[in-house]
This record gives structure tokens, C-alpha cells and sequence, in this order.
């Protein structure tokens, strides 16, 4: 397993007291996504554990894709992850935030 | 040890009357001027639909007879020596896991009867053949000559491809995977592990004592160290607002 | 009226068959993933977590009953039960007891143990299996479904077994070793695994529902599961669960001798569905669920 965390500086922050959701299921190609409130206002806080060591820079390269193309700050963000694509995160990533901005 | 004289070492030579019928054993004992039912297998036997229905039967039996004499229910005693649950085609189709739950059905109405139950792990105890019966007793008991399993560390290697070597380094230090009834106790599975030199025959009267039909397994597991997790999360969702 | 194409119950996450099974709205989590209450046995092993550890438990309405629920996530170590995951289930169930609601479901999808922490998951269904029966004790029923990938086996086969009620789909399976154990252990003659035919015709929904081990057999859709279950609350609520004595085990204790009688030499469910009345074997894999009921009960 291979773990790190990301923290973007962003904007605006995302209206409070949604409560937190889960989307995905850890199984081999696929990962879950867990969204959470954060107090931090300026930030996005992404949480990565991995089975796939030594992708680091591919999944910065999709984290901040995520984070330009969805721009909320005060949301923690936490993955674990056995082995998903790109492609894959990446869908779940924008899945688990629409979740959790509609969940009331 | 050969199974009549592990039976004449536990219950006294010459007072027990338990009759073994290839691997299946049940009869009665004395224990302290009271008499206990006896009922278990040996030679690490296979459990299938047969077996468990055996062991079902005598339980029953126990149960009625108990009721219909009017006398005070008996403690059962139940010997554990079991290598799992019998793997065939046959044994699935009619759904053997059915004939367990039956079993277990079985030992759960003796205790609401008011038998106390207590499981003695002489041979081996794996899986499925051990959650049958010996693992619904109130009281588990190891014996020195004691293995208790779900699988040995070569197979569980194979199947999670973990390497081997790894598995034994990490099982120094944690009690959750690896076989032995040591790793039991000290997550509360086994309430006690009796030594070669213990007076079994005391071990026993000692148990008989107190009866206490609560599932504390999980507690001990805390106080022994190698089960933290599961009492404290239990709780948590049994009380959680 | 819009046409809602039915949810598939094999194919949902566990968090949906929950979502889609009771009162929309209405499933409140117990132990929730933010809780963060992983498998520390899976860590240690490098093995990925889960932030449930693979199963939901919780309170929620179906057809305005008070219920306590439980759902297994097949996908994840194939629904295996480890520490965590086993405590969550058996503490529910003690909620069971403590609350008294019309029933607990058990949303089973597991191949029993989960290895890496065999003996504590191995202690874990032991602590469920008397943690039902305390239940039951208590006049609450416990219900299983089944109708995911894994199925039910190993030690989860025995708990699903101590249910008042199983509810199964074609496509779930119940038993105690999974075909591919039975074939590693006594070789490919003994349970062709790839046989997919074989294996439904030995575990699945149909011979488990031919031979009364499943109480009612679906269609694999959400909806079906929901409306079986709904009766059957409304049915508990009429007449509540007596606890089991000794005249219902020995009935039973008289069925299994029956059974292991009958079928003395059966290694096929051609033979149990031959003795269930179904005259062409070769059509019941293809019968539409409601017609194979039909016929079951036709010939009973």
C-alpha cells in the first residue's frame, strides 16, 4: 500500500452541513470515495492509500484535473483504492462530490 | 492419547458409560456425584449431514429426557475433534450448512433449557466443524494436545498469495490468522487451556459451578490483548444513538 | 407512468440494495464509513481496506416497519467477515435484542471467513450465529437475502441457515463449501467448478427453494425482494415469532433425516427437482421464476 495526501488551495467553498458520502466499493480495479466536510474554507483536502505503489504523479496529474474542473474548497476528500485507472477515479471522484452536493 | 483413556482420564475410569460408534461418541458421566451427558467425536472426524445429525439427536434426547424425569437439566458435555465439515458434492446439494444450523439450533435450546454447555477441543477443531457445536458452548475448553484452525499457513499463503515467510514473522506478534489454541485464548474463542499436569477431573467440577449462559467471548478477547476491536465496535452499534 | 427499469439485486453495491430495499430515506447508519473503523489485520498485511469494512449496518422503515438492517459488500474480499466486520453484524443484532423492531434483514453476500484474520472471523460468526438465536429468543425474526455474487457460505451458509426467513433470487447460491474448494481439496470429478450449470443445479436459488431451504424464491430485482419482505413483516406483525421448542426442532430434526434419507446417493439438483415433480429437468434453468413457483406449489 502506498499512502500520501494532496492539499489544494481553492475556491469558493462548498455550502455546509451536507453529510458525508461514500461512493465506489474496494474491489480489484476500483476504489472508494469517502466526502467530508472540512473546515478548513480554502481547501481540498484528498487522502490517497493505494494497492498500486509508484503512480504518484498520475494521480496528482488526475486529483488537480479534478479539483480545476470541480472547484470546491472545504471538502475532505479520502480514497482507498485497489488498482482503479485513470479513467475510473477519475468518475468516481466526480460521482462521489455530485453525492455529496445533493445530499441534504 | 486414545480416546478411552483420554475419556477414563477426564470423566474416571470405570464410571463413565459412553459408548463410541466410529467417530461419534455420547453416553453419560459423573462429575462431582452429578450426572453430565457426554457427547461429541474423535479421530478428527468430518462432519457431514449424518454426523451432525447424530450429535442433533443426542442433544434432543438429553434435552427430553431431562423434561420428562423432571430432573434438573444436565450439563452437556461436548468433545470436540473435528477437521471441518465433510467436502463433497453429495453433502452440499442437501445443504449441509443447514444440517449446522440445526445443530446449533440444538445446543442453543439446551441452554435455554438450563443445560449448561461446555465444549472440550481434544483433537482438532477447524471451520465449519467447529462452529457446529463446539463453538455455541457456553464454556470452551482447550486440551494440551489442542489444535484449533480455520487453515494452516501454507494454504493461506496459496490463497492470498502473501508470502509464507511473511505470514510467520507477522503471526509472532498477532494472535488474528495463524492455527493454535494459544492465538484462541487470547482472543477470548478459548476460555481456558488445561495443562498435562492439571487434575482435569477438577478443571471440570470447577466449570460446573457457575453457569453463565453470556457470550462474554468478545470481552475477554479485550482483556487478553488479542482481540481490541471487536467488543468496543459491537458495542457501538449496539448503542449507538 | 415512466418505465423504471427494475434494479438488479446481483449487480447493486450493498449501499444501494439497502437504499433501493427500504423507505427511501430512511436507512440510518450505524458505525458509518467517516468513522473510519478499517480492518487493522488488512493494514498489517498491506492488504487494501475498506472504510465499512465491507458491511453497512443500520435502522431504516420498509413498508413504515421499524427494522434493523444489515448489508455485506460482496465485491470487497468477497464479503468475507474479519473482526470488524463481524462485530458490526453481531452488535446489531444485540441492538436487535436491546429495541425490539420488527425484524433484522441480513443482506448476505459472503463466502464466510475472511482469511486474513481467520480466527477472529472465525469467532466473529460464531458470536452472530448466538447473537441470531438471542434474537430470535427475544421474539425478533431475522430475515436473510441472498441473491449477490458471492452468495452465502461457510460460516455466513450456516448463520444465513438460523433465519427465520431466507429469501433467495435464481442467481444466489447457499452452502457450506464453495464448489472451489470442494474441487481443489477432492479434484475436479468430485465438483467441476467451471461448470456453471453444475454449480447452480448444486447451490443456487431454484434446488435451495425446491428443497424448502429457501422460503421464498425472486426474481432478481430489488423490487421483489422489497415486496416479499414487506409481507412477511406485515404477516410477523400479525402473528409474532414464538421462540423455537423443542417440538419444532424435532419436526425439523425429522425433515433432515428425511431428507439425507431421500436423497442418500443425490449428487445433482436434477434428482431433487425430479422429486420435486418437475417432469422436464432440462427446462427448470430456464422457468420464469413465477412459473417455477407455480409448479413447486402445484406439486407439493
Amino acid at each position: 500500500m502506498e499512502q500520501f495526501t494532496l492539499s489544494y488551495k481553492t475556491s469558493p467553498r462548498l455550502q455546509e452541513g451536507h453529510p458525508p458520502q461514500l461512493c465506489g466499493v474496494v474491489a480489484s480495479g476500483n476504489l472508494e470515495v469517502l466526502v467530508e466536510p472540512l473546515d478548513s474554507a480554502d481547501l481540498c483536502l484528498i487522502e490517497v492509500n493505494t494497492s498500486a505503489p509508484g503512480f504518484r504523479l498520475i494521480w496528482e496529474a488526475v486529483l488537480s484535473d479534478f479539483v480545476e474542473r470541480n472547484r470546491v474548497a472545504g471538502v475532505r476528500i479520502s480514497i482507498n483504492d485497489a488498482g482503479a485507472t485513470p479513467a475510473v477515479v477519475g468518475l468516481r471522484l466526480d460521482q462521489a462530490l455530485d453525492a455529496y452536493r445533493s445530499a441534504v | 492419547m486414545n480416546i478411552n483413556r483420554l475419556l477414563d482420564r477426564l470423566f474416571g475410569s470405570g464410571v463413565h458409560s459412553i459408548s463410541i460408534e466410529e467417530n461419534f461418541l455420547h453416553g453419560s458421566a459423573v462429575i462431582d456425584g452429578r450426572e453430565v451427558a457426554v457427547i461429541g467425536t474423535h479421530e478428527h472426524a468430518a462432519i457431514d449431514s449424518a454426523l451432525a445429525l447424530a450429535v442433533s439427536a443426542s442433544i434432543i434426547g438429553v434435552i427430553r429426557d431431562d423434561l420428562s424425569r423432571g430432573s434438573s437439566p444436565r450439563p452437556i458435555i461436548f468433545m470436540v475433534d473435528t477437521q471441518g465439515q465433510t467436502l463433497s458434492r453429495h453433502e452440499e446439494l442437501l445443504c449441509l450448512n443447514g444440517y449446522f444450523a440445526h445443530t446449533a439450533k440444538c445446543v442453543d435450546l439446551a441452554r435455554r433449557h438450563g443445560h449448561q454447555t461446555i465444549a472440550l477441543i481434544h483433537g482438532e477443531a477447524v471451520s465449519g466443524g467447529f462452529l457446529a457445536f463446539g463453538l455455541m458452548a457456553d464454556r470452551i475448553c482447550a486440551l494440551p494436545e489442542a489444535q484449533v484452525r480455520v487453515m494452516d499457513l501454507k494454504a493461506m499463503s496459496r490463497i492470498t498469495k502473501i508470502p509464507y515467510d511473511r505470514l510467520v514473522d507477522l503471526s509472532a506478534d498477532s494472535p488474528v490468522f495463524a492455527p493454535g489454541a494459544e492465538n484462541y485464548w487470547r482472543m477470548g474463542g478459548v476460555h481456558e487451556i488445561w495443562s498435562d499436569d492439571s487434575d482435569w477431573l477438577s478443571c471440570l467440577s470447577a466449570l460446573l459451578v457457575v453457569a453463565d449462559v453470556r457470550d462474554r467471548r468478545a470481552i475477554l478477547g479485550v482483556e487478553r490483548g488479542g482481540r481490541q476491536n471487536a467488543a468496543p465496535i459491537a458495542e457501538l452499534v449496539a448503542n449507538a444513538l | 407512468m415512466k418505465n423504471v427499469k427494475p434494479a438488479s439485486f446481483f449487480e447493486s453495491s450493498a449501499r444501494v440494495r439497502v437504499a433501493k430495499l427500504v423507505d427511501a430515506g430512511s436507512f440510518k447508519e450505524f458505525c458509518p464509513p467517516q468513522l473510519r473503523r478499517t480492518s487493522p489485520h488488512l493494514a498489517r498485511l498491506n492488504a487494501p481496506v475498506a472504510f465499512d469494512d465491507g458491511v453497512a449496518v443500520g435502522s431504516a422503515t420498509l413498508a413504515g416497519h421499524k427494522i434493523l438492517i444489515a448489508a455485506q459488500e460482496g465485491k470487497f474480499n468477497g464479503g468475507a467477515v474479519g473482526e470488524v466486520h463481524g462485530a458490526k453484524l453481531a452488535g446489531l443484532l444485540d441492538r436487535g435484542v436491546r429495541e425490539l423492531p420488527r425484524a433484522v434483514l441480513l443482506l448476505i453476500d459472503s463466502g464466510g471467513v475472511r482469511l486474513h484474520e481467520a480466527n477472529a472471523g472465525l469467532i466473529a460468526i460464531s458470536e452472530v450465529m448466538r447473537a441470531v438465536l438471542r434474537c430470535q429468543e427475544a421474539g425478533v425474526p431475522v430475515l436473510a437475502l441472498v441473491g449477490g455474487a458471492c452468495g452465502a457460505f461457510g460460516g455466513m451458509g450456516i448463520v444465513t441457515r438460523l433465519c427465520n426467513e431466507i429469501i433467495m433470487s435464481e442467481e444466489g447460491r447457499l452452502g457450506l463449501s464453495g464448489p472451489e474448494v470442494i474441487e481443489t481439496v477432492q479434484g475436479v470429478e468430485e465438483f467441476d467448478s467451471r461448470d456453471r450449470p453444475l454449480v447452480w443445479r448444486v447451490t443456487g436459488g431454484k434446488v435451495r427453494r425446491a428443497l424448502g431451504e429457501a422460503t421464498y424464491l425472486v426474481d432478481d430485482d430489488i423490487c421483489s425482494f422489497r415486496s416479499v419482505t414487506a409481507e412477511l413483516l406485515c404477516r410477523y406483525q400479525t402473528k409474532p415469532l414464538a421462540p423455537v421448542d423443542i417440538d419444532e426442532i424435532s419436526a425439523e430434526h425429522a425433515r433432515l433425516t428425511e431428507r439425507t434419507k431421500r436423497f442418500a446417493t443425490a449428487r445433482d439438483g436434477r434428482e431433487i427437482f425430479q422429486a420435486s415433480g418437475f417432469v422436464d429437468l432440462d427446462e427448470v434453468s430456464l422457468l420464469p421464476v413465477a412459473k417455477f413457483n407455480q409448479q413447486l406449489l402445484e406439486s407439493l
